[in-house]
């Protein structure tokens, strides 16, 4: 019965992970001077979440990491700190760290203490600054009494306050709901039990018989006295989540007393109080189910069985639980901590948030699916000849559900492209600052949707090439300004589609490439001939030759020498194109063009020489029967057809794959015109055969890239097709290297 | 049909031979030529008859092509030509043997060999090191050699083997 919290971990770091991006993103709008409350609410709510989320999980250490955080950001929001340049760097930082250590969690690993810790210490200095400044504005306080008032500072929340022992009687009556707003009594008892002393009685009046209990809801109240130097703003600050679901009072009672220890001894260990303890320690340690547990004890003679499992797993927390309220409520936590390292290496599922909209109309498809099946079945039993209409319109009918059941399923894997350029803004706010430069970011069409696997690999091309624009492009003000362009930078991110594709453009008004430095270091490297002369478009493709870095130091930021042509690889690998263009003195851009999808495509199943292939529909313009006059050749060797006015080159399919018994005149075969990047190619091709929908399957996972082949797909017989990789045929055609006949005959 | 048949005479041999001595470890073996093999039996995925295959443009001989197993596209090598040995004409015993290889990423890829014999059982003391054939023979991807029944069995490691340098 009892619950494995864990299941719960990977919400917990998914929603931790989405509140530091949206802490990030709102401490970098802060940092541009735009603070409303709106915004600081926002970082505050997301702490704050993230803290509970943590400290109800038992990871104590960044519960008390956010803490700190927690408080600077309160007292932001409580307009008694300006958020200062240096305010927000800490903030930042410290929303990194945040970030290091849930990932350290969430893997199992270590978390880096040593840096949580001085970050850590950075906020605390903040936090002591602060109450040094503003106690020495007030008056000019001798050195002991200032460090009095650091102290305070220290526990938090107004400095001010008088710091007297007090006592507090607090009844706290949930609504039944409680539980189901994912409150938990036992987390703000455990806060409160920070504070001071605390004691708590339970009220289980209203709990009704097992059989009407609903283990959902909470019945319980409580009646809490906690003594301390407290105030009544944390105590409410402690309660400020259940407000408005439950009832809440918070009376003051006499001064606390050395001899009035009545609060204390009530929690000493009288036998009615302890069963109360024991109730509640239980609730806590749930999730919402296991209020049931709570209720256990009380109907133990009614239904003994259904108990056993709860009480056993439990015995734990509840034998340490009583000894725990007497003195101070930390101990459960510490069980917890100490069982957490066990459930090492949660490994992290992959997820996506999928409106509701979307589910429903698979729903809704799925539904039409099954009358389909029926009705085929239906056919199908006894099945005369008269029926074929019915048969063909039933097989329609399905044809029509699969496809749309699969444009659905495609529409979920589609997430918008802000998910990558989120992660720009912070970029540049950190590199701007280390390289002296301004930048302003402008990121336009960020609701382009992608598909989530192009998305995950297309993060880290981008982020080059953002850095390189950063770091190569965009000047210094100093020579921004020389040069008659404004002092600020601008880099600009878009995504938008064309046709099948996607386009996202990474544009600077930087200087440009520098093509004489490219060229030089070019021939030095003996990429290119020194007598060749190259177009500007040539010289500027050379940056994506491996190797090839024209930064004059390797910085921190970039110029490895392992740039471009990565980028180019992984970006090719996604079947996709890079380009730039650039001009000098006025910028440069980077134009990445991407396939939509990589699981699914409409293709073109042809035949060369007993082989089938597939073309991606997509990219097919036209095909066209072989008029011999039209055809060109070009010293004698490489042939041209004419189609219109324009010249395309021809490229038999046979001789770039080197296959044997395929169509040599070119009138018996067909002409395939294809886009291919900025140009046009006709394929030479046997016949062409149907076309149909293809799911793409890498040819990589078990095997390796081949040239010309953009992946493979599984045919309606079963067997396997090679999709045909455009661009990748030209750059064969161009170089022609001849490896092997392929012999089609293997069997005997 | 003739591939099913094939296929059952396989599953029989290896079940015959299924007991298992402390600290031995199986081994698959199989022909090529009149040369035994061997394989971890661990590392067989399953072993089916041959079945035609598409053929991938501009790779080495040895590279039959890729199937499709149940959704994946797995690589076909031929044994043979990849050792260097005459071609055999498929026939129906030809089995291709499809094994997992461990590497950076861990692949599937199937073997062309003359025919499945046994399951065979080898105890760790019984393997001796491959002799060294200079530049003869590479004998880098033979883990050891057996000897059992005055037959000499080769034993491969498939890693090695199969890896991408190698078979690409």
């Amino acid at each position: 019965m009892s619950i494995d919290v864990s299941q719960f971990h990977s919400v917990f770091f998914e929603e931790s992970f989405e509140g530091l991006d949206i802490m990030e993103s709102g401490l970098l709008s802060m940092s541009q001077g735009e603070t409303d409350d709106d915004t600081v609410n926002g970082i505050f709510r997301a702490a704050h979440s993230i803290k509970g989320g943590a400290g109800t999980f038992g990871f104590n250490n960044i519960s008390e990491f956010t803490h700190g955080l927690e408080t600077l950001l309160d007292q932001i929001r409580n307009g008694q700190r300006e958020a200062s340049h240096d305010v927000i760097e800490t903030l930042l930082s410290a929303v990194d760290t945040l970030r290091e250590m849930l990932t350290a969690v969430q893997d199992g690993s270590d978390i880096d203490t040593e840096k949580a810790e001085q970050v850590s210490n950075a906020l605390e200095q903040i936090l002591h600054g602060s109450a040094a400044e503003s106690a020495t504005t007030e008056e000019e306080l001798p050195p002991a009494a200032e460090s009095i008032e650091v102290e305070t500072a220290d526990s938090g929340v107004q400095p001010e306050t008088q710091t007297q022992a007090q006592t507090w009687l607090i009844k706290f009556k949930p609504l039944p709901h409680l539980l189901q707003t994912g409150n938990e009594p036992i987390r703000m008892f455990h806060e409160l039990a920070e504070l001071g002393d605390l004691s708590v009685e339970v009220n289980e009046e209203e709990l009704p018989p097992f059989t009407d209990l609903d283990p959902e809801s909470c019945y319980l109240s409580w009646e809490l006295t906690l003594s301390g130097d407290v105030d009544e703003a944390a105590i409410n600050e402690v309660f400020e989540w259940v407000d408005g679901d439950c009832e809440l009072s918070i009376e003051r009672l006499e001064q606390y007393e050395a001899d009035d220890e009545q609060a204390i001894t009530t929690a000493e260990p009288e036998p009615e109080t302890e069963q109360a303890d024991i109730d509640e320690p239980v609730v806590p340690d749930s999730s919402l189910m296991e209020a049931e547990t709570a209720e256990a004890p009380n109907v133990t003679e009614e239904v003994p069985d259904a108990i056993e499992a709860p009480t056993t797993t439990e015995v734990p927390t509840a034998t340490e639980a009583p000894a725990a309220t007497s003195t101070e409520v930390t101990p459960p936590t510490q069980a917890k901590t100490e069982a957490a390292p066990k459930k090492k290496a949660v490994t992290p599922d992959a997820s996506i948030r999928v409106g509701t909209d979307k589910v429903d109309s698979l729903v809704n498809l799925v539904g039409e699916l099954v009358i389909t099946q029926s009705m085929l079945g239906q056919i199908g039993d006894n099945f005369d000849v008269s029926m074929l209409p019915q048969l063909i319109d039933g097989l329609e009918q399905l044809e029509r559900n699969t496809r749309e059941l699969q444009e659905s399923i495609m529409r979920i894997r589609m997430l918008p492209i802000s998910f990558v350029f989120n992660r720009f803004p912070r970029l540049v706010h950190d590199m701007t600052s280390k390289l002296g430069k301004q930048v302003e970011l402008v990121l336009t069409g960020e609701q382009t949707e992608l598909d989530k696997t192009v998305m995950e690999k297309i993060g880290d091309p981008l982020v080059h090439l953002v850095r390189n624009s950063l770091d190569h492009g965009l000047e210094t003000p100093e020579k921004r300004l020389a040069a008659n362009k404004p002092e600020t930078g601008m880099l600009k991110l878009n995504a938008y589609h064309q046709g099948g594709n996607i386009v996202i453009e990474i544009s600077d008004d930087g200087a440009g490439l520098n093509e004489e430095k490219i060229l030089r270091k070019a021939i030095e490297k003996g990429l290119v001939d020194p007598n060749e002369s190259l177009s500007p478009d040539k010289i500027h493709e050379l940056i994506f030759l491996p190797g090839f870095s024209t930064a004059d130091q390797v910085s921190d930021l970039s110029g490895r020498g392992v740039g471009m042509d990565v980028v180019r690889k992984n970006i090719n690998s996604l079947g996709g194109v890079v380009e730039v263009k650039s001009s000098p003195g006025i910028g440069s851009t980077f134009t990445i063009r991407l396939p939509l999808t990589l699981a699914i495509m409409d293709g073109q199943i042809i035949q060369v020489a007993n082989q089938r292939y597939i073309i991606p529909l997509i990219s097919i313009i036209e095909s066209v029967e072989v008029d011999l006059s039209k055809v060109n050749k070009v010293t004698g060797k490489g042939e041209l057809y004419k189609i219109r006015d324009e010249y395309v080159p021809l490229i038999r399919l046979t001789k770039v794959f080197n296959l044997e018994g395929g169509i040599d005149n070119l009138e018996d075969g067909l002409l395939v015109i294809v886009d291919c990047e900025d140009y046009k190619v006709g394929l030479f091709v046997d016949e062409l055969l149907a076309q149909q929908q293809v799911v793409i399957k890498s040819l990589e996972t078990n095997f390796r890239k081949v040239k010309g082949v953009a992946g493979a797909t599984i045919l309606g017989d079963g067997t396997v097709a090679l999709i045909l990789d455009i661009p990748g045929l030209m750059t064969m055609h161009k170089e022609p290297t001849l490896v092997k006949k392929i012999s089609t005959a293997r069997v005997a | 049909m003739s591939d099913m048949n094939a296929e059952n005479e396989i599953l029989d041999i290896i079940n015959i031979t299924d007991g298992v001595d402390d600290g031995a470890q199986q081994y698959l073996t199989f022909e090529l030529e009149d040369e035994h093999y061997g394989v971890e039996i661990l590392r067989v995925q399953e072993i089916k008859g041959w079945d035609n295959v598409t053929p991938i443009p501009n790779t080495p001989e040895h590279v039959c092509g890729v199937l499709n197993l149940r959704g994946l596209i797995v690589p076909i090598v031929d044994l043979r030509l990849l050792f260097d040995m005459p071609f055999n004409p498929y026939t129906k015993t030809t089995v291709v043997v499809v094994l997992k290889v461990e590497g950076i990423t861990d692949r599937i890829v199937g073997i062309v060999v003359d025919a499945v014999s046994d399951a065979q059982n080898v105890r760790p003391e019984m393997i001796s090191v491959a002799p060294d054939l200079g530049s003869v023979v590479d004998t880098s991807f033979i883990k050891g050699i057996a000897n059992i029944d005055d037959c000499m069995l080769m034993l491969l490691d498939v890693d090695k083997l199969l890896s991408v340098e190698q078979v690409g």
